[in-house]
């Protein structure tokens, strides 16, 4: 039986980070009231105008200078003309003629080495309102219709649901490091269509390809792609063809839908926007901007592993999300123990995010605090099982560590003097023990140290007290 | 028909109901109109830039700066149909 090949590319909006829609003061604030940011212009009155907002074009510019692509010094907005409720002036600004940004690609990790998938372009334009649908009508929401969105098209170098998830995954990271979009994917930041088709191995020409619609979770798209290649596996080994066709993705169902479409409904009939002058990006600006580009993942990984000398592993856990490894940067230039922090971040405050469901900027733990805590374990002021202890409440309530252990008492026990004293009560009242371990049972000695660590209510430093009892044994000839 | 514009299909994506007779006239109409413009592909225009706005001028931005929405009683008034908080539809069938 014949082989198959794969063929998967995406479109991706995406969300800025404006204060202000694309074309109207608007605020894009999300989460208002329905229908409380909106006005003439993104409702569309007639005789409304539309006036570009410099900031939008500016973010989808060092997106582009970010992920490789040329810019265009000489950018146009077009019309793209449709009828549909979620957009009431019955066109959408949208740039097809001359884009913003042309080429550019993303890395991605493979089983056979990285490789660059690659950019086709990415234009600006804006979203359209939302509609809700209930039992015997629709609504529509138009906060949302006007919102700078930027259009990030992948040329089909994808060749399975893995590699999809890669580009998104990297994808999203490198936007979220050049600040231009949360990419919060609950709050539909970044929204993908994904073409797919497959062909026999040895065929030249792409296969006839399905486009499954504005999906905005990774899980979603992962499953949409495996049911996808699935479907059109299984047609195309009967010897059937495939429709060229959109294709809706049901998460409940767990399968694509073909969707109704109109004859003709994809003749947009674009033509150049009359209401918006061009946009020419002046190269000396241009370079200025790339000038001050934020550092990529892969560069930022690099630098934490030389700058604090943590491993590969950890410098890759702590940049996945770029506001953990800012957290971990203040952190470690407050506390100098890199490593040891490192830790503490990728197991005890990792835990708490996901069991919280929090993110480290939603969450009260600051970088002074967890670096305050790590200090205080270093220094021998607390001992480790203590700070753990002590970690959900800074988390949760933002309390500082060494406020806590002076009010609670909770420094640790390191006098000699008091800690011999614990120690000659524990081996009086355990003889046994005691005698196991002169037999040669050396593991009592690790209960006798619990036993201290528990007359001491916690606050031993266990170290020094496994020092003590091995000295004392040594002294009883043990 | 010449083959340099469709009215009755240029009507239909435009959502303007034509009728046979109106289709006819604006047919002639606009092909007149079509076909003059398209002398201009008789030129040698190689080296013409496309003209992509009718003005010169560039960049005219805003600043992104919030600047206040309209009251949301008076913009649902305005609307066919409504809710409390939403311009109300027909119940749609989701589309391609």
């Amino acid at each position: 039986m014949s082989k198959y090949l794969i063929t998967i590319g995406l479109e991706t909006h995406v969300h800025l980070k404006t204060h202000t829609k694309m074309f109207c003061g608007c605020a894009t604030e999300f989460g208002s009231e329905a229908n409380t940011h909106v006005c003439p212009v993104c409702l569309g009155y007639p005789g409304a105008l539309p006036v570009m907002n410099g900031e939008a074009i500016k973010q989808c510019v060092i997106a582009g200078l970010m992920l490789g692509c040329e810019i265009n010094h000489y950018s146009t907005f077009d019309r793209k003309n449709y009828f549909y409720p979620d957009m009431c002036k019955d066109y959408q600004i949208t740039q097809m003629e001359k884009p913003l940004c042309i080429g550019g690609g993303v890395t991605i990790d493979t089983p056979e080495g990285s490789r660059r998938v690659r950019i086709h372009h990415i234009h600006q334009e804006e979203d359209a309102g939302k509609i809700i649908h209930y039992a015997r009508h629709s609504g529509v929401d138009f906060n949302r219709c006007g919102t700078p969105l930027m259009e990030i098209v992948s040329e089909p170098d994808l060749s399975s649901p893995d590699e999809a998830m890669a580009y998104l995954h990297n994808l999203r990271q490198i936007l979220v490091y050049a600040g231009v979009s949360e990419c919060n994917l609950e709050e539909g930041n970044m929204r993908s269509d994904v073409n797919i088709s497959v062909r026999p191995e040895g065929q030249e020409e792409l296969g006839i390809r399905a486009e499954i619609k504005n999906m905005n979770t990774f899980k979603g798209i992962y499953a949409a792609l495996e049911y996808e290649i699935e479907r059109q596996l299984y047609i195309v080994k009967k010897g059937g063809t495939i429709t060229q066709e959109t294709r809706r993705w049901d998460a409940d169902l767990g399968e694509t839908q073909s969707m109704r479409t109109k004859e003709n409904a994809h003749d947009y009939r674009y033509f150049p926007e009359p209401d918006l002058v061009p946009v020419t990006l002046d190269k000396e600006m241009v370079e200025q901007w790339r000038a001050a580009l934020p550092e990529l993942p892969a560069a930022r990984r690099e630098r934490m592993v030389k700058e604090y000398g943590i491993p590969e592993y950890d410098a890759g856990v702590l940049a996945d999300e770029k506001p953990n490894a800012d957290f971990f940067e203040i952190a470690a230039k407050l506390c100098g123990e890199f490593k040891t922090l490192s830790n503490w971040f990728m197991t005890d405050v990792m835990c708490l995010l996901s069991e919280s469901g929090k993110t480290i900027t939603q969450c009260s733990l600051t970088p002074k605090s967890l670096a305050e805590l790590v200090t205080l374990v270093k220094k021998g002021v607390i001992n480790g099982p203590t700070a753990k202890e002590l970690l959900p409440e800074l988390f949760n309530d933002g309390l500082m560590p060494a406020k806590m252990v002076e009010e609670r008492g909770l420094a640790q026990v390191s006098d000699s003097g008091a800690l011999e004293s614990f120690m000659n009560e524990v081996f009086e009242a355990n003889e046994k023990s005691v005698a196991d371990y002169l037999a040669g049972k050396k593991a009592a000695a690790g209960y006798l140290t619990g036993q201290v660590m528990k007359l001491s209510r916690g606050k031993a430093d266990p170290k020094l007290v496994n020092k003590m009892i091995a000295e004392k044994f040594a002294g009883m000839g043990g | 028909m010449s083959q340099s514009i469709d009215v009755a299909y240029v009507s239909e994506l435009a959502r303007i109901a034509l009728t046979d007779d109106e289709t006819k006239l604006f047919q002639g109409q606009l092909e007149t109109i079509v076909d003059y413009v398209e002398k201009i592909n008789g030129l040698d225009l190689d080296n013409i830039k496309p003209t992509m706005h009718g003005q010169v001028s560039t960049n005219f931005f805003r600043d992104d700066v919030v600047s206040p929405s309209l009251d949301r009683e008076a913009v649902l008034d305005n609307a066919p149909a409504r809710t409390d908080s939403e311009f109300k539809l027909p119940k749609i069938v989701e589309d391609a």
